[in-house]
Parts: C-alpha cells; sequence; structure tokens
C-alpha cells in the first residue's frame, strides 16, 4: 500500500478464540505494584 | 474503534479491536477524520472536495480505497466482540498471592502508600503459622492452576526473612503433592540485605523489585530511614551485590517513583542506567492532591514530554547496540497476552490476593486496612465470594469510562484500588492514572513500531 503501512499481525481477535487458559502472571505481580499495565505481559499458554 | 495520534513525525493508526497498528501518511491522518463505516464504492464527493485543496484527488481516492482495503480484512474499524468474553472468569481460581510478612519498615519514604509500612493497622510479623495457612488456602483456591505466584511484600519484608525462608521451604515441599509450582517474587527497599538473604533471594524469586527513585537528592528526599537522614548510599551498594550475583534467567527490576518534585525523571531513569542497573520501572506517585509532593493535572504536559524525552534517550542506547528495558515500554503487539487477559487488570480479588500479618484476606495489597474491602481470614477460613465475584465482574466493559477507550486493552481497565481510592468506585477510571498510562502507551507502540520497521528493512 502507497499511503498505509502495516506493522503488526493484528491478531487479537485470535487470541480470544484461542486464550483464556489463565496460566500468565498477575500484571500486578511483576514490577508495579501501583499501577496496572497488562499488555506488557508474555503469554504462557503452551503451544 | 480506532485511534490516531503524530509523535515524533510518524503519524499511527491504532485499530483497537483487532490491536493492528498502521502509520499512515499525512493524507490519511486526515482522511480518518472524514470517512468511516460504511464506506461507498468509492470516496465519496464531499469528502474530496473538503481535502482537495491539500491534496490531489487521484491520491484521496486511492488513499480512500486502501482504507475500506483494510476495513474489508478486519484490522481497521475491526468489530468490539469481546463482551461475550467478559464473564468466563466469574469462577476462576485464585493464582496469586500477596504475603504480607512485614507490616512495619526500616525506611519512613513519604510517599508510602501503607503509610510507612503499617497500612494504619499497627506495625506487625507475620507468623508462620499465617504464612502457612496462606499458602494452604492458595494451593486450596487454585484448582486447576499449575503454576501459582507469591509475592513477599511489606512494609519491608527482609525484617521477617526467617519467616520468608521457612514459607518458600514449606510451599515447595507441597509442591509435589499438590502439582503446584510455585514462583516467588519479593519486593525490598534493600536496607538490610545481607550475603544470605541475597544468595536466597536469587535462588528462589523469580522476580525481586528493588525500590529506589533513581538520583541521590531524588530518593533522599522522600526515602528516608527513621531519623530522617537517606538511604541512597546503603541502598546501591546492596543492590548492586544483588544484580551481580543474580542468575541470568531470573528477572530483576530497579523500581522507582517520581513526584511533583522530579517530573524530570528521565534522568532519574538514566542514572539508574549508568550506574548499572539496565531492567528499570519508574512509575508515578499516586497521592492526595493536598501533598506537596502529588502530581496533579497541571503537570501533565511537563510528564508527557518527560516520556517522550525518556524514549528518545533509550532509542540512543539501543541505536549503540547496548540494552535497556523500561517496564512501562514495554510492549509485544504481536504476542503479548490474550484479548480474554485483557479485558480485567491485574485480576485483583477474584485471582489475586494480599494476605496481612493477621491472617486477613483483601482483594490486594493496596486495599488493605479498608475494612469493607476485606474477604476474610485465613485462620477461620472465612472468604467473601460474593466480593470474589463483584471484582470478577470488574472488566472493561462494566467500567464506562473503559468501554469506550482506545486504551482498554493495553491496562485493562486500570488499577481497582486507585479508582477506589481517588474516584471512589472500582469501576470509575482514575483520570490522572489514565491520562499518564494513555501518552505511555502511544510512546510505547511507536518505539515499538519503529523498532518492527527497522528490523523488517
Amino acid at each position: 500500500m502507497k499511503h498505509i503501512k502495516t506493522i503488526n499481525k493484528a491478531n487479537l481477535k485470535e487470541t480470544a478464540a484461542k486464550g483464556g487458559c489463565g496460566k500468565c502472571q498477575a500484571s500486578c505481580q511483576s514490577a508495579c505494584k501501583t499501577s496496572c499495565t497488562v499488555a506488557n505481559q508474555k503469554c504462557e499458554k503452551e503451544a | 474503534m480506532i485511534h490516531k495520534f503524530k509523535l515524533s513525525g510518524y503519524n499511527v493508526l491504532l485499530d483497537v479491536n483487532s490491536g493492528g497498528v498502521h502509520i499512515v501518511d499525512d493524507l490519511t491522518y486526515d482522511l480518518l477524520d472524514s470517512v468511516e463505516p460504511p464506506f461507498e464504492d468509492a470516496c465519496p464527493a464531499e469528502v474530496i472536495n473538503k481535502l482537495s485543496r491539500s491534496y490531489p484527488e487521484a491520491d484521496i481516492r486511492e488513499c480512500y480505497d486502501e482504507i475500506v482495503s483494510l476495513y474489508n480484512d478486519k484490522i481497521l474499524f475491526s468489530e468490539d466482540d469481546y463482551e461475550k468474553y467478559a464473564l468466563t472468569s466469574l469462577a476462576s481460581p485464585i493464582k496469586a498471592m500477596c504475603l504480607h510478612v512485614s507490616h512495619d519498615c526500616n525506611l519512613r519514604c513519604k510517599y508510602c502508600f501503607a503509610s510507612t509500612g503499617d497500612y494504619d493497622v499497627g506495625r506487625k510479623l507475620m507468623s508462620l503459622d499465617t504464612a502457612k495457612k496462606a499458602i494452604d488456602m492458595l494451593i486450596e483456591k487454585s484448582y486447576g492452576r499449575k503454576f501459582l505466584e507469591v509475592d513477599f511484600f511489606g512494609g519491608e519484608p527482609s525484617l521477617n526473612f526467617d519467616v520468608v525462608i521457612k514459607t518458600v521451604e514449606y510451599a515447595r515441599s507441597k509442591e509435589k503433592e499438590f502439582d503446584k509450582v510455585f514462583r516467588f517474587t519479593t519486593t525490598t527497599n534493600g536496607m538490610h540485605l545481607t550475603d544470605e538473604m541475597i544468595d536466597f533471594i536469587n535462588k528462589e524469586m523469580y522476580n525481586v523489585v528493588l525500590s529506589i527513585d533513581g538520583r541521590k537528592e531524588v530518593n533522599d528526599r522522600m526515602r528516608v530511614r527513621i531519623d530522617g537522614t537517606g538511604s541512597y548510599d546503603l541502598i546501591i551498594k546492596n543492590f548492586k551485590r544483588l544484580v551481580d550475583k543474580r542468575p541470568k534467567d531470573k528477572d530483576w527490576y530497579v523500581r522507582g517513583t517520581y513526584t511533583k518534585y522530579n517530573l524530570d525523571f528521565s534522568d532519574d531513569v538514566m542514572h539508574l542506567y549508568d550506574l548499572g542497573f539496565d531492567q528499570i520501572s519508574v512509575e508515578p506517585v499516586m497521592a492526595d492532591a493536598c501533598e506537596d509532593y502529588a502530581i496533579t493535572e497541571a503537570d501533565l504536559p511537563r510528564i508527557f514530554k518527560e516520556y517522550e524525552v525518556l524514549a528518545d534517550k533509550i532509542a540512543k542506547i539501543r541505536a549503540n547496540g547496548k540494552f535497556i528495558n523500561f517496564f512501562h515500554f514495554m510492549l509485544d503487539l504481536d504476542q503479548g497476552p490474550c484479548a480474554i487477559k485483557r479485558l480485567r487488570g491485574c485480576g485483583c480479588g477474584n485471582e489475586y490476593v494480599a494476605v496481612t500479618p493477621d491472617g486477613d484476606i483483601y482483594p490486594c495489597h493496596q486495599f488493605v486496612g479498608v475494612d469493607e474491602y476485606k474477604m476474610g481470614n485465613v485462620h477461620d477460613g472465612s472468604f467473601d465470594n460474593k466480593m470474589k465475584d463483584e471484582f470478577a465482574r470488574a472488566h472493561v466493559y462494566t467500567k464506562p469510562e473503559c468501554k469506550k477507550c482506545w486504551a482498554k486493552f493495553y491496562c485493562s481497565g486500570g488499577c481497582n484500588a486507585n479508582n477506589y481510592i481517588y474516584q471512589g468506585d472500582i469501576h470509575a477510571a482514575h483520570k490522572l492514572s489514565c491520562q499518564i498510562q494513555k501518552k505511555r502507551l502511544e510512546v510505547a507502540i511507536l518505539m515499538k513500531a519503529v523498532q518492527l520497521m527497522d528490523s523488517a528493512e
């Protein structure tokens, strides 16, 4: 495309279908404790 | 829903519901102010008329077709169809626990949310019996979850380190029998770290958070000892010893708080980096607006600029082939957490609880001492499942501001405790946090996008 460059896979919808296993870390346990960012966490679902 | 912003010479376009990130030219950026679904076969004449003074008509038509093409591919103006997943975690097991082994502290940090360590409920240490009962409760309520997280927190956990050691031993002794794996973490102010403690932390703790605010004058203004003197010189030495001995496969962060007194906090991040700490988290203080150090709305433009300055500094370090990680700029645009995880934040009160030295259970460490949010006690086995349900139902679709916010799948509804403390309702977004969070995300999204573009070339 000439005007728009897509950067990533844009696959959030696919993750909903396959996700929700709950194996990932509780976000507040990482390095914040006073705020909440979830998108910087890792998915830990086994392939 | 889309969100677009200009930053560092780039036009960034986010498709909120697919997670799609696009870099667009000025024409696309402007055209998106005038077009949205349902689309027509060709760009409407009134839109062309509106933009033709700035752009060639052929380009406008071409750009419109590109937008429609991405819409048809479901990576622009994609539908929000996640609400149906929002109730899936109503019956979630508890998988994480903040264990308050010490409601005492050897510092008197002026901004401490825990009232300098005792949470306004008295200076106490947790007994081993209480810690064991908390571990037992976690095992019992974690049905179906193998990986369990226990964070030794305070106050200052090293003041009760014998209980930390024995609690780890106790939990490890239960792993095989119950098919669980414990992941221990701790947060320490570094004042009392002996070699034995460091070795134990580095052996057993999956992550360790080391509290320091940055430059000596910044740290020592807020992070003071009981006699009022600063903590910097001692904790720097102790944290260096810990990090130097830390196995490479284990996580750690130095974690600071910035206040109104150091809105130039990128200098604190760089100071920590220059000292050899390359895993860094520095966050805004959350405090009542009447405190002299509190951040207010008036500080936001300065703070927003500072995140941009920080991003530039980090980019320069990385351009020289060096490593630095800033916690709140971490973002994986392709393989991050699933959409279901993103519907609610930390899981507090539902998948995550805090236990005090008396064995009282709260939704998280920040709710400790708030009577109406006491969920039970590990000694009498009480546990308020109705309150657990209330927290499970606190997701981005039950928080009115979050539901319409572009950042909802990144911050996931924010911090329920901050919402309660500053807005009076766990469902009411804490506006100051939201504004800072959104700026951090914009900077992080662009940093990642640039990195992906560079690696593709």
